[in-house]
């Protein structure tokens, strides 16, 4: 059973529960048409936010432990083992050494989730149970989604069936590349429907989508089909996260929001490996959608190598001394 | 807080930035400053103090100047300026670019003491004001370097006279300083009296940088000192950056004076957003138009005009971005809105908006201001007609107001419904609205999906009543150059007296008539008088025009507008088909100008030939006085366009009957201009057989209206008529200071000679020179990318 969820999120807490599930509405080619993304002004205001906000000592640290709950710890490699994934499960546990979370009067903290490929789904399901932390697995033919559309839909179905509570699906570029959105419009609904009970995630893959005003669009689209989050990217593109595509997708999940009431959790992946970008990531959410957003029910960084810069970042902090990566326990 | 609160709340705490460095500078000069005249600073004396407004603490005590202060410093740039002009543009580029270094070395210090002195948040000190001085310092060390090679024939004015305003102390110095100093000129700088620190920290680098001692005089004080640099008879330019009003009082007292004058004033310019608009990108393109430096920028984005249809959702985004806006201590690196100026500004847009703000919707920030220092709340007051107060003047504070449009030609009448003319933003997602409405909009820089971009190679500079002169740019650097003519004093050209006996050479009447709207008219006061030859031959009678006969002309002036829009071809080949019908008819006017001046017959021969080629060469010239697109630093162009300034009014050269009037007429008419010309007063027959030439050589009727009559009756009626943007005396009555004073009516752009000759037969008689009087540039910022 889910525990109740506390807004620190110190106690283990699943997502699912804290808001009502984004129910999605028809196809609406007026709005989705009529959605605009200037390029040059979402890189000014991307380029000029650093500056714009800042969080120091105490501050700091509890912005980077709060990113640390927000982690999609993952790992997606062909080498993926049940050993790995339980030694990833563990970090997911426990992601910061207990001495610091004590220097720091911090209870215990534990990722967002983890995310894996569908065969760990049994194994990190095990070795997560009672934490409550959700299991995420990539699906739909994780990453190109270019298998048959059947065994897409029927990948979901097995990973739900094995225990994953959220559902990372890839959308079909071509429908956008091709300004198809009722078939995308369609295969999204459909992935909503297969994940029955579990979160859906919709990774749009945005490098591979052209332009900021695809991305916006596709955004919406997908919000539309009942997509509970909106992912950036597989992690496999040549570009993955970046703060345009971030701005652009969150303010669409802003228009979504006040026009139909719902929220939509969004989730950057790839690229994102630095302690000082995870800052600017929440405060670019904290800014254009408010503290709302800045829980894992609605937030997530997807993300494998950003959690051990925290950890230095916050020995660092108690200590006064640069930090080590070999001082903190691996995932 | 601890840490476990801050991970529930969020928020973002305090981040400021130390002000130690800048408070131990300020211990280091004793607290207490004087002047920076001849290389040293002088002992401090009786003054004022500077305060932070952020916290109403002093910072230093500063000397208010003294008329012999103003004067030693003057001497001192007059000392300098010899030597330094002299100098190779290379020795001049190596000083620039040794001050850029240096601005760049203490970046960090000229950011904090900004900030303590003038409220706006260290973000922006830090990350918009300081690298901007130093770019244009950069940017200026490379024009003088080039100056030699590229605009030979052009000297420095001398001794510049600066006055500066208070909204960004240190940029405004660097505007001022960089393109005078590139161009030879040596300059009496005053920064405001709120903020004069940064420019006493700047005094301090030219030192390191080893300036030659007396270049760069800066003297702290109010207005009053401004207005000792204003009348000093030592000064050879004034170049003031600041409010209209107080523009317009400099225009007035340095009218006649001979000082060269360019004026950056105050706006209300307008921020269009189309409906097809990425709205989310325009709301936040107001945080930078309107909330940029609490409002305090002459040319921020202050009207707001949104498509009907997108209207109410655009408000309701605006209402919730204001909410975020995070106001309080300007050294706060996550601050948005510091504190205005001074308690007076923040007293005078309280006001404003308490008065003015009846009728409409005022929606202030929400958040909470800081207990003392001169905070505004963000506000956006919608709901306003176009005749309100707040819609029409100028509240340099952090206060919106939007009202609504429904077509692209209707933004357009509402945006340009304005006395001034500084800046426009326009937001669209199609090409071809966007650079439909560019040029449309009456200001000298136009942001595309973007606003408030600055850079050193883009001019910058308004027209109507936001003053005129751009700074920035190789068009900036003419504000400090001037052509390099011999010229001699202009004595005044009497009409040829009548004799005892009338003498009637031909006893078929011919009454020359005032040409207007591309008719022939009547003098509206029913008055003519003959023209005689030297020897007293009545040549002639010509109307005698009034103060209606101008308004007249310049409404049929303003009618022919259409011209402008005509293309660049088509205007050559009517400027050429003059020249033909003209030359047709040689003979003619040869005879004319022979009997009328007495010259002989080579030389009334030369100058028809001259006025042929002259009207050749602005024919040549229409097609091809191109503008440029600025290299500057963002994806995206900078496109500099030469526009026609409007209407002009000229009085013509008395001496040279017809060459004169082709001389001024074909510059305006080849840019796109119309105008009223008042030809020779002494030999007005010229003219008046000109417009026959003009009547069959397919000129559209009004763009050039001839009204003759004197000169010194109807100088006055062109400078004060507020419809006419510039006006350009040649006439050898001495009307420079009558038509300067008078311009400032509605600071209309002025071209005077005052009582120089001017060689109209020589190089000097025509080209680039006249071309820039006859065009304004205007900067279209159009950053792309998909």
């Amino acid at each position: 059973m889910q525990t109740e969820h506390s807004l620190t999120g110190a106690v283990t807490a699943l997502p699912q529960v804290t808001h009502s599930r984004n129910p999605g509405m028809a196809l609406d080619m007026d709005w989705v048409k009529s959605v605009q993304a200037n390029t040059s002004a979402i890189e000014r205001r991307c380029a000029t936010l650093p500056g714009r906000r800042s969080v120091k000592k105490d501050y700091q640290a509890a912005w980077l432990l709060r990113a640390i709950t927000c982690i999609d710890l993952t790992t997606l490699s062909g080498d993926d083992t049940v050993g790995r994934v339980q030694r990833l499960c563990a970090k997911a546990r426990q992601p910061v050494r207990q001495d610091i979370l004590d220097a720091l009067g911090m209870g215990p903290i534990h990722t967002g989730a983890v995310c894996v490929y569908h065969d760990m789904v049994p194994t990190a399901v095990q070795a997560l149970a009672g934490t409550g932390i959700p299991v995420a697995a990539v699906s739909t033919g994780f990453p190109a989604g270019l298998s048959p559309f059947p065994l897409r839909v029927q990948e979901i179905r097995e990973s739900v069936a094995a225990g994953a509570e959220e559902i990372d699906i890839v959308i079909s570029r071509r429908h956008v590349l091709t300004g198809n959105w009722q078939a995308l419009y369609d295969e999204m609904a459909e992935f909503r429907a297969a994940c029955g009970p579990a979160h859906v995630k919709a990774i749009l893959a945005t490098g591979e989508l052209g332009t900021l005003r695809n991305v916006a669009r596709a955004s919406l689209v997908c919000m539309m089909a009942g997509a509970d989050f909106i992912k950036t990217s597989t992690g496999k593109e040549s570009v993955n996260a970046t703060l345009p595509v971030s701005l652009t997708m969150i303010r669409a999940i802003r228009d979504y929001h006040q026009r139909t009431g719902h929220r939509v959790g969004y989730k950057p992946a790839g690229g994102i490996s630095k302690a000082k970008d995870a800052l600017v990531y929440l405060s670019l959410i904290k800014e254009e959608l408010g503290n709302r957003w800045l829980l894992p029910d609605l937030f997530r960084f997807g993300a494998s190598s950003l959690l051990g810069d925290i950890e230095r970042q916050l020995e660092h902090h108690v200590t006064g001394a640069y930090s080590a990566g070999w001082r903190h326990p691996m995932g | 807080m601890t840490v476990s609160e801050i991970f529930d709340t969020m928020d973002y705490g305090p981040a400021p930035e130390s002000a130690a460095e800048a408070l131990a500078w300020l211990v280091d000069g004793g607290d207490r400053f004087g002047h920076f005249i001849d290389g040293k600073f002088t002992d401090p004396a009786d003054g004022f103090d500077s305060r932070n407004p952020a916290t109403g603490e002093v910072l230093a005590t500063l000397t208010q100047a003294t008329q012999a202060d103003v004067d030693a410093a003057v001497s001192a740039a007059r000392r300098a300026q010899g030597k330094w002009a002299k100098l190779p543009g290379h020795a001049r580029a190596k000083y620039l670019y040794a001050l850029a270094r240096l601005v760049q070395k203490h970046a960090r210090l000229f950011a904090v003491l900004e900030t303590l002195d003038n409220g706006k948040p260290i973000r922006e000190s830090r990350d918009i004001d300081v690298p901007l001085v130093a770019r244009h310092f950069y940017y200026h060390a490379g024009l003088a370097q080039l100056i030699d090679s590229e605009l030979p024939g052009h000297v420095p004015h001398g001794v510049c006279g600066q006055i500066i305003p208070w909204n960004f102390p240190l940029l405004m110095l660097a505007w001022k300083i960089a393109p005078a100093l590139a161009a030879g000129n040596t300059m009496v700088l005053k920064p405001a009296e709120y903020t004069s620190l940064t420019a006493l920290l700047f005094a301090d680098i030219c030192r390191e940088a080893g300036l030659p001692k007396g270049v760069v005089n800066i003297v702290t004080g109010d207005g009053a000192v401004g207005e000792m640099i204003v009348a000093h008879p030592g000064i050879d330019k004034i170049a003031f950056t600041g409010s209209t009003e107080v523009g317009r009082r400099i225009r007035a007292a340095t009218a006649g004076s001979g000082k060269a004058l360019t004026l950056e004033l105050g706006g209300k310019s307008p921020y269009i957003v189309f409906d097809d608009a990425d709205l989310d990108s325009a709301v936040e393109g107001l945080v930078d138009a309107i909330w940029f430096n609490q409002g305090q920028v002459c040319c921020a984005g202050s009207r707001l005009l949104v498509q009907e249809g997108v209207a109410e959702r655009f408000y309701t985004k605006l209402r919730a971005r204001m909410e975020t806006l995070r106001i309080g201590n300007p050294l706060d690196k996550s601050i948005d809105i510091g504190a205005l100026v001074d308690p007076v500004q923040l007293a005078t847009v309280s006001r404003l908006v308490d008065e003015g703000a009846e009728g409409g919707q005022v929606y202030r920030a929400p958040g909470p201001l800081p207990d003392q220092g001169c905070y505004y709340p963000p506000t956006l007051i919608t709901g306003l007609s176009p005749a309100a107060t707040l819609m029409q003047e100028e509240i340099f504070g952090p206060v919106l107001v939007g009202t609504t449009f429904r077509t692209p030609a209707e933004a357009v009448e509402i945006a340009n419904n304005t006395r001034y003319g500084l800046a426009a933003t326009v937001w669209t997602e199609n090409v071809n609205l966007a650079l439909d409405i560019a040029p449309k909009l009456v200001a000298g820089v136009v942001w595309v999906n973007a606003t408030n971009l600055f850079d050193a190679a883009a001019g910058f500079g308004g027209v109507r009543e936001s003053g005129f002169g751009r700074e920035g740019g190789w068009e900036g650097l003419h504000a400090y150059l001037k052509p390099d003519h011999a010229t001699k004093v202009l004595k005044p050209a009497p009409a040829h007296k009548k004799p005892d006996e009338p003498q009637v050479t031909d006893p078929l009447d011919r009454t020359a008539k005032l040409y207007i709207g591309g008719k022939q008219a009547r003098p509206d006061g029913g008055y003519s008088r003959a023209v005689h030859g030297p020897r007293g031959a009545m040549l002639g009678h010509v109307g005698l025009g009034n103060r209606k006969d101008i308004r007249n002309a310049v409404e049929a002036a303003h009618a022919a507008k259409g011209w402008a829009k005509s293309t660049a071809h088509l205007r050559a080949q009517i400027l050429y088909y003059i020249a033909e019908n003209l030359s047709a008819r040689s003979d003619e006017f040869a005879t004319r100008i022979r009997l009328m001046t007495g010259q002989n017959a080579g030389l009334a021969r030369a100058e028809v030939e001259a006025a042929i080629a002259r009207l050749f060469t602005y024919a040549a010239w229409a097609d091809k006085f191109d503008g440029a697109a600025h290299s500057v630093p963002i994806r995206g162009v900078a496109l500099a366009m030469n526009e026609p300034v409007g209407v002009i009014g000229a009085l013509c050269p008395d001496e040279l009957p017809l060459l004169g009037l082709v001389s001024v007429m074909a510059p305006a008419i080849a840019m796109g201009n119309t105008c009223v010309l008042v030809p020779s007063q002494p030999h007005p027959l010229a003219a008046t057989d000109f417009y026959q030439v003009l009547d069959t050589s397919d000129l559209p009727g009004g763009v050039v209206n001839i009204v003759t009559g004197d000169h010194a009756e109807l100088a006055p009626t062109l400078a004060s008529h507020l419809n006419i943007d510039a006006v350009w005396s040649f006439s050898s009555t001495d009307l420079s200071r009558v038509i300067e004073e008078a311009s400032a009516g509605n600071l209309k752009r002025t071209w005077v000679n005052n009582a120089r000759t001017r060689d109209w037969l020589g190089t000097a008689g025509e080209g680039r020179e006249f071309l820039r009087a006859a065009t304004e540039v205007k900067n279209i910022w159009v950053p792309y990318g998909e």
